[in-house]
C-alpha cells in the first residue's frame, strides 16, 4: 500500500468515526436534557399554550371529563371581559397595587441598601439578615399575622393607639385603608429582596468615582444623585421589571387578609381568575382573563425596557 | 439575555467579593453617623416585631388573646395552642405533606437541572439553542396564565388531590436550568477532555467530574427551590381538594378564613409551625440564599 493509499484509507476510516462521535454527542445531549424537558413540556409549556386555546372556548365544568367537547366561541370571552364590572374593578385594583407597591418597594429597598453599604460600618450582617427574614417566610403566615395586628378589636395597632386615647379604625373593613395595608404588606415582605440586589449593584460601582467626586468637593447628596443613581440604572431596570411582574400576580395578601373585599376593592386579577376558574368553573373565561394579564405583563416589560434604555 | 445583564457573574469567589469590607479605610468615607443606626434599628423593629408578636401570641391563653389592650409578654404561658393543632387538628399530616413535596421537588430539580445544564453548557447537539430559548422564555410567564389548563390536564391524568399533582408542575423549574448552565460553563473544557481521553463516558464525566464541582451552586439551587416549595400556596390550594392532601400554607390559609378565623391562638401556632423550618434553614444557610438571589434575581 502506497503512502497515498494509506492516507486515503485512514481518512475514510476516520470520517465515519467522527460522524459517529458527533451522533453520540447529540444523543447524549438529548438524553441529558430529556428528563427535564419531558416534565417541563408536559406541565408548563403545554398548559401555557393550552391556556391560549382555552381562552377562545366556552370551556366549563361539564367539559372537564372530555376537554375536546368545548366549543370555540371566537373572541366572546375577551369581549365579555370589557363589560364585566368586576374584572374592570380587579384591573384597577391590580394597577394600584403594582404602581404604589413597585415604587415604594424600590425606594425602601434602595434606601436600605445605601444605608447598609455606605452609611454604617458595624452590624451590617444583623440588618441584612433581619431585613431579609420576611422574604423567605411564608406569605400566608405573614398575612395571617398582619390581619391579627390590624384587627379592629384586639389587634396590636389599635391597642397601641388606645394607649394614646385614640379609637383606632376598622383597618381592613375600610376599602381605602385595606388597600393601603395590602400595599404596605407587599413592600414590607419584598423590599429585602430589592435591597440585596441593590447591594450587589452598589458594590459594582468603582470606588474611584466617589474619590474623584470627593476631590471635587461633592457632598453626599450630590454623590448619590450623580454617581450612585446613574450607575444603578441597569439594576433599577431589572428590579422594576421583576417587581412589576411579581406584583401583577399578587394573590395571597388579599386572599388571607380581606378575601378581595370590602366591595371588591382589594380583589386583584389573579384572585378573580381563581374565582372564575375554580369557584364558578368558567375555565374558558378565566383563561381569557389570564392571557390578558399575560399580554399586559409582556407589554409592560417591553415598555419598561424601552423607557429605561432610552434614558441611558 | 438582557434581563440577566446587571446580575453579577456567579462563582463561589463572588460570595467573598459581595461581602462589604468594613476594614478598608481607603474604600469609604466615615459612616453617616449615629442617626443611620437609629433609622435602621427602627426599621428592624418593624420587620422583626411581627414575628415576635406571632411567637408571643402562640403561647397565650384564649382569654389573654382577647384582652384589651393587648399584652406583649404572655401573662400565663401555655402550649395548649400547639397541642390542639397537633392532636385535634390534622397538622402532623399537613407537615408531612409539605416535607414530602418539598423533598421530591428539591431532589428532582437538583438532578434534572444539572443534567440539562451540563448538556446545554458542554455538549454540542442540534436544537440546543432552541431548547435553551424555550426554557428561558417561560421564566417570566406568570403562574396565573397556566393554572386553569394545568388543572384540566391533572384532572384528566387523575392527579387531582394527589402527590404527583402537587409535585409535577414544580419538578422541573426553568430558573434552575439557567443557574446550572451558567455555573457549568465555568468548568474548564480541559478537565472534561482529560476525562474523555481516559476513556470516560459522558455519564461518568458528569457524575465523577462535573457533579463534584457543583457543591455551592447545587446548595444555592436546593435552598431556593426548598423555600419556593415550602411557601408555595396557589397551586396546592387548587389541586389539594381534601384535607388529607393539604400542605401547611393551604391549611393555615383555610383555617384563617374558615370557622377558626377568629381563633388567633391556633392561627399563630400554625404560623409558627409554617415559618420556623424556613427561618431555621435561612439563618443557617443565608449566605447561599442571598448569593442565589444576587445571581438569579429570582426567588424560588
Amino acid at each position: 500500500m502506497s503512502a497515498q493509499q494509506a492516507l486515503v484509507a485512514s481518512a475514510s476510516r476516520a470520517r465515519p468515526a467522527a460522524r459517529r462521535g458527533w451522533l453520540r454527542e447529540a444523543l447524549t445531549g438529548w438524553l441529558f436534557s430529556a428528563p427535564f424537558l419531558l416534565i417541563f413540556l408536559a406541565f408548563l409549556a403545554l398548559p401555557i399554550l393550552a391556556s391560549f386555546v382555552l381562552s377562545f372556548t366556552n370551556f366549563s365544568l361539564g367539559n372537564l371529563v372530555d376537554p375536546f367537547s368545548a366549543r370555540f366561541i371566537g373572541l366572546n370571552n375577551y369581549a365579555k371581559l370589557l363589560h364585566d364590572p368586576k374584572f374592570l374593578q380587579a384591573a384597577l385594583n391590580t394597577t394600584i397595587f403594582v404602581v404604589f407597591g413597585t415604587v415604594l418597594n424600590l425606594a425602601v429597598g434602595l434606601a436600605a441598601a445605601v444605608a447598609l453599604n455606605r452609611g454604617i460600618t458595624r452590624f451590617r450582617a444583623i440588618f441584612r439578615v433581619g431585613y431579609y427574614l420576611p422574604v423567605v417566610s411564608s406569605i400566608v403566615a405573614i398575612a395571617v399575622i398582619w390581619r391579627f395586628l390590624f384587627n379592629a378589636d384586639f389587634g396590636l395597632v389599635n391597642g397601641a393607639l388606645q394607649t394614646f386615647g385614640i379609637k383606632g379604625p376598622d383597618w381592613l373593613g375600610n376599602p381605602t385603608l385595606a388597600v393601603g395595608i395590602i400595599v404596605a404588606l407587599m413592600v414590607w415582605r419584598n423590599f429585602g429582596n430589592a435591597m440585596i440586589i441593590f447591594l450587589a449593584g452598589l458594590q459594582g460601582i468603582p470606588n474611584d468615582l466617589y474619590e474623584a467626586a470627593r476631590i471635587d468637593g461633592a457632598n453626599r447628596w450630590q454623590e448619590f444623585r450623580s454617581i450612585t443613581l446613574p450607575m444603578l440604572r441597569p439594576t433599577m431596570l431589572f428590579l422594576t421589571v421583576l417587581t412589576t411582574i411579581g406584583f401583577l400576580q399578587v394573590f395571597e395578601e388579599p386572599f388571607v387578609m380581606t378575601q378581595g373585599g370590602p366591595l371588591n376593592k382589594t380583589l386583584p386579577i389573579s384572585m378573580y381568575v381563581y374565582q372564575q376558574g375554580f369557584n364558578f368553573f368558567h375555565q374558558g373565561y378565566a383563561s381569557a382573563m389570564a392571557y390578558t394579564l399575560f399580554v399586559v405583563i409582556a407589554a409592560v416589560t417591553l415598555i419598561q425596557f424601552r423607557l429605561l434604555r432610552s434614558q441611558t | 439575555m438582557s434581563v440577566a445583564a446587571p446580575v453579577r457573574p456567579a462563582s463561589p469567589a463572588a460570595v467573598v467579593q459581595t461581602r462589604p469590607q468594613p476594614s478598608t479605610p481607603r474604600r469609604r468615607r466615615s459612616p453617616g453617623g449615629w442617626w443611620v443606626y437609629v433609622a435602621l434599628s427602627i426599621g428592624l423593629v418593624f420587620l422583626v416585631g411581627p414575628f415576635l408578636w406571632m411567637v408571643a401570641n402562640s403561647v397565650k391563653t384564649s382569654a389573654e388573646l382577647h384582652h384589651v389592650p393587648p399584652t406583649w409578654i404572655p401573662q400565663t404561658f401555655t402550649l395548649d395552642n400547639y397541642t390542639t393543632i397537633f392532636t385535634k387538628l390534622n397538622f402532623p399530616q399537613y407537615f408531612i405533606n409539605s416535607v414530602i413535596v418539598a423533598t421530591i421537588v428539591v431532589a428532582s430539580n437538583l438532578l434534572f437541572c444539572s443534567m440539562i445544564g451540563y448538556a446545554l453548557a458542554k455538549l454540542r447537539f442540534r436544537g440546543k439553542s432552541a431548547v435553551f430559548l424555550i426554557v428561558l422564555a417561560t421564566i417570566m410567564v406568570p403562574q396565573t396564565v397556566y393554572l386553569v389548563p394545568l388543572f384540566v390536564l391533572m384532572s384528566n391524568l387523575g392527579f387531582v388531590n394527589s402527590y404527583p399533582g402537587l409535585i409535577l408542575p414544580f419538578a422541573a423549574q426553568a430558573f434552575g436550568v439557567f443557574l446550572m448552565r451558567q455555573f457549568i460553563q465555568g468548568i474548564p473544557d480541559e478537565l472534561l477532555e482529560a476525562a474523555r481521553m481516559d476513556g470516560a463516558g459522558e455519564f461518568t464525566i458528569f457524575r465523577r467530574v462535573v457533579l463534584p464541582l457543583l457543591g455551592a451552586p447545587l446548595a444555592t439551587l436546593g435552598i431556593l427551590i426548598f423555600l419556593g416549595s415550602w411557601n408555595n400556596f396557589l397551586w396546592p390550594l387548587i389541586i389539594a381538594t381534601s384535607d388529607q392532601m393539604y400542605t401547611l400554607p393551604v391549611a393555615v390559609a383555610t383555617f384563617s378564613i374558615g370557622q377558626n378565623a377568629v381563633d388567633y391562638g391556633l392561627l399563630m401556632a400554625g404560623s409558627v409551625v409554617l415559618i420556623a423550618p424556613v427561618l431555621l434553614v435561612f439563618l443557617l444557610l443565608q449566605r447561599f440564599v442571598q448569593q442565589g438571589i444576587a445571581t438569579t434575581g429570582l426567588k424560588g
